[in-house]
């Protein structure tokens, strides 16, 4: 194509627009500092990757990346070191709210999180969590729950629900044979040493932005010493719940939500709160 | 002053500021000393953790954080702990683990016993891994050895164990502390927040193959240099020796019991103890049997250590062996029996089973 004489292309005109433009563009959206430069593993659909960005996000705006410290579980996030950038150890199976007792007893001006999954928390480590809880430890677990156990292929979960099918409850969760839903957070909350615990889900916009706001809520906690806070999310796995994406926020609404409906499930900080502010 | 307390002071002394565990008998005063003592120091963290399995994972995590941290525990009680060894080892987390071995299998008893050698020295849990294992025969050596344990841990950033028994812990001895060594330990391996700087990872899961075999044969080229320069052991009148008894802590007690009663009856009888379980001293053993042709391994188990002696001396000596399993601590009137009964100059001991 010839370009008429003394002008500039339209398209090329465009260009130079739209460059003069960007440079007075304000950035609404980019990656969160302490996430590193890399591409998910996740699934399509998985709410993994919605949690860590959150994470990210909330290390991000409270500046605690520099002492922030994570604790892997084994699972789908085993492998979330390559995601995050801030420090990060791994925890055998089930192991991590120990490992985080140990770092943060020894080191208690930094912020120390468990991230665990349902089989990690609730069924292998269930020990170890539920006594870092009872002791009150200033730490925080971010909590996912599915439902499943993803990463080995879909098998019954602590947190599977009755009837749901697995690859190892083909016929649907049995209460006879195969015990009921775990609740977690009902039973967290119900200890005197925990301080902090709400259900939230990451399966819409409105759930998301919840999320974060408890997860920044949940660290805050643990900075200012209050003591044991969890985060547990509702987190879609379409891959072994083998639905679209669209299907699995969809049951996270219709279905797991009746068993485990979200919610502050305990407050300590907030209920100090509002008393002081009846008192005077 | 009592074993296990030695263990618990001496651990205190070396810098040790994190100690995490659980009841088992026979070594409860190490976390009943630990609890009043790490009160009193500065920095000091005791945890009465609800499970073996949680305890040396906090020492993990203690250790990955940049303290000295140690756990304790017997024979059942370690078997819980192997996962977390075995990725302490993985991780190259330093720490030391005390094993007042008892009878087993399974729960056995609380008497005191050897039957955990195999665990100890064999890497004890999953993987290419082991550790260092130091086998204390005196409390003046559970004092040295638990010292010189948080230093090893350091250097080689690797687990290790102090393999000693319930008579050991139990027994009352005279002891001087030593010296504490300063610290070595870089502060780069620590995990304490990214502070500003590149963050930190510190894991045992490689996923790739290669990757995976690199990190075992830079593990395996650690355990080598641990190998060449960390045996120790002690001789015991092995100069004029015909027949040399190898035994390690509690046994070799009782062995130099029995060495007297031989030298009395005419048979010229010395001591190889082998002090570091893992590594063996297997070439100050062979050594030995360039002058002396018959030995005789005595231990309080069914014959562990026995087959360290074995690839250390067979085809240079005739190897015997006595054992006691099941909490049994034979006296060294019945070892030096077994000798008389059994030793024949010519053909060693014969098998007695």
């Amino acid at each position: 194509m010839e370009l008429p004489a003394g002008e500039g292309h339209f398209l090329a005109k465009g260009i130079e627009q739209q460059s003069g433009r960007d440079r007075k563009m304000k950035k609404v959206f980019e990656r969160p500092k302490s996430m590193k430069n890399a591409i998910f593993h996740y699934c399509a659909g998985c709410g993994h990757s919605i949690a860590h960005r959150l994470i990210a996000e909330v290390i991000d705006e409270m500046e605690i990346r520099d002492i922030a410290i994570g604790v892997l579980p084994a699972g789908c996030a085993v492998l979330a070191y390559n995601y995050f950038d801030v420090d990060m150890i791994e925890a055998q199976h089930g192991r991590g709210p120990a490992m985080a007792t140990g770092m943060k007893r020894v080191l208690p001006d930094r912020v120390v999180f468990c991230y665990q999954g349902d089989g990690d928390l609730a069924a292998i480590g269930i020990a170890e969590s539920f006594h870092a809880a009872n002791r009150g430890e200033n730490i925080t677990i971010i909590f996912i729950n599915n439902a499943v156990y993803g990463m080995t292929g879909g098998q019954m979960a602590p947190t599977s629900l009755l009837a749901q099918k697995t690859t190892t409850s083909i016929a649907g969760r049995e209460s006879v044979l195969d015990g009921h839903p775990i609740r977690i957070s009902e039973i967290f909350s119900q200890l005197p040493g925990t301080t902090y615990i709400e259900r939230c889900k990451v399966n819409s916009p409105a759930g998301i932005l919840k999320t974060k706001k408890s997860i920044r809520k949940a660290f805050q906690c643990q900075i200012d010493g209050q003591g044991f806070s969890l985060v547990e999310i509702l987190s879609p796995c379409p891959t072994n719940w083998k639905m679209t994406p669209v299907e699995s926020c969809r049951w996270i609404d219709e279905v797991m939500s009746k068993e485990f409906p979200p919610g502050v499930l305990k407050d300590l900080p907030e209920a100090k709160r509002r008393k002081e502010e009846v008192a005077p | 002053m009592q074993g296990n307390k030695v263990i618990g002071e001496a651990a205190i002394l070396a810098g040790c500021r994190f100690y995490a565990g659980y009841p088992i008998t026979p070594q409860n005063e190490i976390p009943e000393y630990m609890s009043e003592r790490l009160r009193e120091v500065e920095g000091g963290i005791f945890i009465q953790s609800e499970s073996e399995i949680a305890a040396i994972h906090m020492v993990a995590g203690a250790s990955a954080a940049g303290a000295r941290s140690m756990t304790s525990s017997s024979s059942p009680g370690i078997s819980l702990k192997q996962e977390g060894i075995s990725s302490m080892a993985a991780c190259q987390l330093p720490g030391v683990i005390v094993n007042m071995m008892r009878g087993g299998p399974g729960l056995g008893n609380i008497s005191p016993a050897q039957g955990d050698y195999f665990q100890a020295t064999r890497g004890g849990g999953h993987g290419d891994y082991r550790t260092i294992v130091l086998g204390p025969a005196t409390a003046q050596e559970l004092a040295d050895l638990t010292m010189d344990a948080f230093d090893l841990a350091d250097r080689y950033r690797t687990p290790v164990i102090i393999l000693a028994d319930g008579m050991m812990g139990q027994m009352m001895e005279p002891v001087v502390f030593k010296e504490p060594q300063p610290r070595i330990y870089p502060e780069g391996v620590m995990m304490r927040g990214a502070g500003g700087g590149k963050s930190k990872i510190i894991r045992g899961l490689i996923l790739d193959p290669l990757d995976m075999e690199e990190h075992n044969w830079t593990l395996e080229r650690k355990y080598r240099v641990i190998a060449k320069d960390e045996t120790r052991h002690e001789l015991y009148q092995t100069e004029d020796a015909e027949l040399i008894l190898v035994a390690y802590g509690t046994a070799a007690r009782i062995a130099k019991g029995a060495i007297k009663r031989l030298r009395e009856a005419g048979i010229k009888t010395g001591l190889f103890r082998p002090i570091s379980l893992w590594p063996f001293p297997e070439n100050e053993l062979r050594d030995l049997a360039k002058s002396v042709e018959n030995f005789l391994v005595f231990e309080m188990s069914t014959g562990q250590m026995l087959e360290d002696v074995r690839l250390a001396l067979q085809g240079y000596a005739r190897i015997g062996f006595h054992g006691r399993p099941g909490g049994v601590v034979p006296t060294p009137v019945e070892l030096a029996n077994v000798v008389m009964r059994q030793y024949d100059r010519k053909q060693g001991i014969i098998d007695h089973y």
